[in-house]
């Protein structure tokens, strides 16, 4: 590879300076994959430094603005990357710009998914633009407690989240939290209610413990988990996670404990990889979470590493997150510092790392395959399963991969064993789960309960819906909408899958009478079509011609006058959905459909075919 | 890094020991293939011709179209032949109704987006499974490019593109290691493309013309036969392909010259050859203007 044809363009010194803080240095151990060629990857993948791509990325972005023809030969000379692969890695993320601006301040992103779209997202992109502010408008920001949610990516300066700014815990010097006594959290309304479990250090009725401060992590409990990790050994770990019956949280519950119990049987080395790419429209949990405990994610890591024996772990988080990757990367220092991580944790023969990697904008990359190949330093195309994460995952190597929310379980687990997680819940869904309520509720936030509870129960633990309820949006926009007759509908694995339903990542976002939801749907598969990685044919074109079909559906009156076939409207959505669910690659493709086909279902939108009422 | 494997899932090649027989069922038939076979092999071992259009002989499956799933029993979603190794004990099935509504999409998709006149395979199967790219109207979204013609070689049109990535992965890991093309962008706006877009002669091209080999729409077309084309007088019909052995150099690639009015109208190498694999460099790809003494 070092051979490669490199254009005449040449960085400014200030990009030059940029890449190189962030490569230089760092050019971590020789990446060598044997063997590791089922589909693609070749020998592009035997490169020790493409790893640092999507870094050297974001450092260019920032301090260019852009991602510059001379940044891109730089970066691609310092990592032996081909211009042409780092040009195809950087247009397959939201974040980055091929494209030379027209200005040199920051860019303003206005999430216009489906919370902030019926708060008036549209509006604020028209003042923000009449203003004279960049603005890009954006998918969902994870913020939808707190629409119209924005995102403020920094020129030369670090991207920061306007709403942290005024909640006054983002004040850039990393010192201020939500700290002080009796402080409540705005996005945990249940702070300081008793009975919290995931949520007790943020919620607990003496003020949260400050997420900036090991000191308080240890005071409040912390890191006894992980004493009790080592005195049960690796084994016994995996035996008392397996007992609980823990299932993972990021949607696709699948059992924790059989996922450590593969890699652990598996050759080294191993990874740990934190999937914090939390992206699905309606989700927030994970990042509230981060941002105000990021040290139970650390221990808790740091125990799936003791387990599985990986002596690296990854955390992906998504690139809008900026407080909570801020949080994590001070905990990570924090925890080194004091011998939680790094050689020898606790005086064990135990060696941890973590490294967080920033993504970039792209939905597709929390799904684990998409997040591998993105961290490597590839477009996030998804690969195709099997061969599965626990033999082929990061660098192609054994890899567990885990929610945040799924791993903070693994500490009340450890401590008081799988016996007694499982005691918490349902038969079929053990211990507590976050939900996200967002829209028409009276105080949207994150919310904890012990599995068992009602979408009614739930709804009402947010003050209730405002207004007349008219559709929950369940899982997400992967997930479905359901009517008002499913309040009574207990919010577990085994009744959701009962009702064809599915919990996705605890999304609860409830619409009234007063929502125009035939927009909220159309503005559905438009995220889609925008997100699909667009490797697999049924998703690229189906995504597209389903959102076609919506638009059209909803903007012109049934008649002759419509495009082609649309006489057969519905059936031929209900055709793109079948082929999407089976032949996509991915779970994206898989799910594309049907938040659509459940809202015509439900009549959420003119589903008028030509020929029958 | 001194050991390349190319990590293709063949069978054993000459003298090697066959691999464990790995037994299945394909359409109620059962068949044997050996270990590191995948359903596709084993489909064709079955008799069953399968659909593809990103797969080909010589390059790693990349498994992209969806156009070769099959149903195997057991499973949530349909399963790519192509790149899904033959399991003891599949069950599979390649005529089912879901196999079939998933392929006709496939082909309807790709017909809706792409322009397809020059890939005969697509319309024959789009022919067998019933697919009417029309029903989607035409106010839809289409790759919607201008040709680019930069050069005397070849030309790319990517209105016929379908983004199958054989010419990404020729250019680069699995024959000729340019990397003068990748895959850009996301979604429908995903575009096959040098780094910026810029021009073949400024990029990393080295002209072997292995893209132009492997594209299955011809997007990617000699500027012999795209010229041809344009005056209306590009015969297939009349047409004869020649095999020989290039002049050049002492390594025997094999040549197919195809000839047209007694001129050579663009070359390609037989896949199944084992010097070649069916991949060129630029002398034995275009250059054969000596013959006709220009």
């Amino acid at each position: 590879m070092t051979d490669l044809h490199i254009g005449t363009d040449r960085p400014t010194d200030a990009e030059r300076a940029a890449v190189d803080a962030v490569v230089g240095g760092t050019l971590g151990p020789a990446v060598v994959v044997e063997g590791e060629r089922l589909v693609r990857g070749g020998l592009s993948r035997r490169n020790d430094r493409r790893h640092l791509l999507l870094p050297a990325l974001h450092a260019l972005q920032r301090v260019a603005g852009w991602i510059s023809p001379g940044g891109i030969n730089h970066i691609a000379e310092v990592l032996a990357v081909p211009p042409a692969d780092a040009y195809g890695v950087a247009t397959f993320y939201d974040l980055f710009q091929v494209d030379q601006p027209g200005h040199d301040g920051d860019v303003t992103h206005v999430c216009v998914d489906a919370a902030c779209q019926i708060a008036g997202s549209a509006g604020e992109v028209e003042r923000l633009r009449a203003a004279g502010v960049p603005v890009e408008a954006s998918p969902c920001l994870g913020q939808c407690e707190r629409p119209v949610a924005t995102f403020v990516q920094g020129r030369g300066r670090p991207d920061r989240v306007p709403a942290d700014d005024e909640a006054g815990d983002a004040s850039g010097s990393g010192s201020a939290g939500p700290t002080g006594s009796g402080a409540a959290v705005p996005s945990v309304p249940q702070s300081g209610q008793p009975g919290l479990r995931l949520l007790r250090r943020i919620g607990r009725a003496a003020g949260p413990v400050d997420p900036t401060s090991l000191d308080a992590y240890v005071r409040a409990g912390g890191y006894a988990a992980m004493t009790e990790a080592f005195r049960r050994g690796p084994d016994g770990v995996i035996d008392e996670v397996v007992t609980s019956g823990l299932m993972g949280r990021g949607g696709a519950a699948f059992p924790t404990g059989v996922k450590w119990r593969a890699v652990a049987g598996e050759p080294g080395p191993r990874h740990v990889v934190v999937n914090a790419d939390e992206s699905e429209p309606g989700t927030f949990k994970d990042r509230v979470l981060l941002e105000n405990d990021p040290f139970a994610l650390i221990e808790a890591m740091t125990i799936a590493g003791f387990a599985v024996g990986a002596e690296k772990g990854w955390i992906y988080i998504r690139g809008e997150y900026p407080l909570a990757t801020r949080r994590l990367a001070e905990a990570i220092d924090a925890a080194t510092a004091a011998g939680f991580l790094g050689p020898r944790i606790a005086r064990s023969s135990f060696d941890f790392e973590i490294e967080i990697r920033r993504g970039a904008g792209a939905y597709i990359c929390g799904e684990e395959t998409a997040l591998f190949n993105s961290l490597e330093g590839f477009r996030g195309e998804p690969r195709q399963k099997p061969p599965f994460p626990t033999t082929n995952g990061l660098f192609g190597r054994p890899t567990v991969i885990n929610n945040p929310e799924t791993l903070v379980n693994v500490l009340d687990i450890v401590t008081d064993g799988g016996d007694a997680y499982a005691a918490i819940g349902t038969e079929g869904s053990n211990g507590s789960k976050l939900f996200c309520l967002s829209g028409r509720v009276a105080r949207p936030g994150v919310y904890e309960v012990d599995f068992g509870a009602t979408l009614g129960e739930l709804l009402d633990l947010a003050g209730g819906v405002t207004g007349d309820l008219r559709a929950v949006l369940l899982g997400g926009a992967a997930g479905s909408f359901v009517g008002p007759d499913r309040l009574d509908l207990p919010l577990t694995f085994e009744a959701t899958r009962a009702a064809g339903l599915s919990l996705g990542s605890g999304v609860v976002m409830a619409f009234d009478h007063t929502v125009d939801l035939a927009a909220v749907v159309t503005r559905i598969a438009d995220f889609f079509r925008h997100e699909s990685c667009g490797q697999c044919v049924p998703c690229r074109v189906g995504t597209t011609r389903q959102h076609e079909l919506l638009v059209e559906l909803s903007s012109k009156p049934a008649g002759p006058d419509r495009v082609g076939s649309l006489r057969l409207d519905t059936d031929l959505l209900d055709e793109i959905d079948r082929a999407m669910k089976d032949a996509s690659i991915c779970g994206l493709g898989h799910t594309a459909g049907t938040a659509v086909r459940s809202a015509i279902d439900l009549g959420l939108v003119p589903a008028t075919n030509g020929d029958s009422p | 890094m001194t050991t390349i494997d190319s990590g293709r899932s063949t069978g054993p090649g000459p003298g090697e020991a066959a691999g464990t027989p790995v037994a299945l069922t394909v359409d109620g038939r059962p068949v044997e293939v050996t270990d590191g076979a995948t359903v596709l092999d084993a489909c064709t071992a079955a008799g069953v011709e399968t659909p593809t259009l990103c797969w080909a002989a010589n390059l790693t499956p990349v498994n992209a179209c969806r156009l070769c799933v099959v149903e195997q029993e057991g499973s949530r979603t349909l399963v790519p032949a192509c790149s899904r190794l033959a399991e003891e004990g599949m069950v599979l099935h390649t005529d089912s109704e879901r196999v079939r509504h998933s392929r006709k999409m496939v082909l309807e998709f790709l017909g809706s987006a792409s322009e397809l006149d020059q890939a005969p395979d697509l319309a024959r199967w789009s022919a067998h499974y019933g697919a009417d790219p029309g029903r989607y109207g035409p106010a839809g979204a289409t790759m919607d490019e201008e040709v680019r013609v930069q050069d005397d070689l070849y030309i790319r049109d990517y209105d016929r593109c379908v983004l199958c990535y054989k010419c990404v992965e020729a250019c680069g890991d699995d024959a000729q290691h340019t990397y003068a093309i990748t895959m850009s962008g996301r979604g429908f706006g995903a575009r096959i493309s040098t780094e910026f877009d810029v021009t073949l002669p400024e990029s990393a091209c080295v002209y072997c013309g292995n893209c132009v080999a492997v594209c299955p729409t011809n997007a990617l077309q000699f500027k012999t036969e795209f010229d041809l084309r344009e005056a209306g007088s590009w015969r297939p019909d009349d047409q004869t392909v020649t095999r020989t052995v290039c002049s050049y150099c002492g390594v025997g690639c094999n040549l197919e010259l195809h000839v047209q009015d007694e001129t050579i109208v663009k070359v390609t190498s037989p896949d199944d050859h084992d010097v070649t694999s069916g991949h060129l460099c630029i002398k034995g790809r275009f250059g054969w203007g000596y013959v006709h003494g220009r």
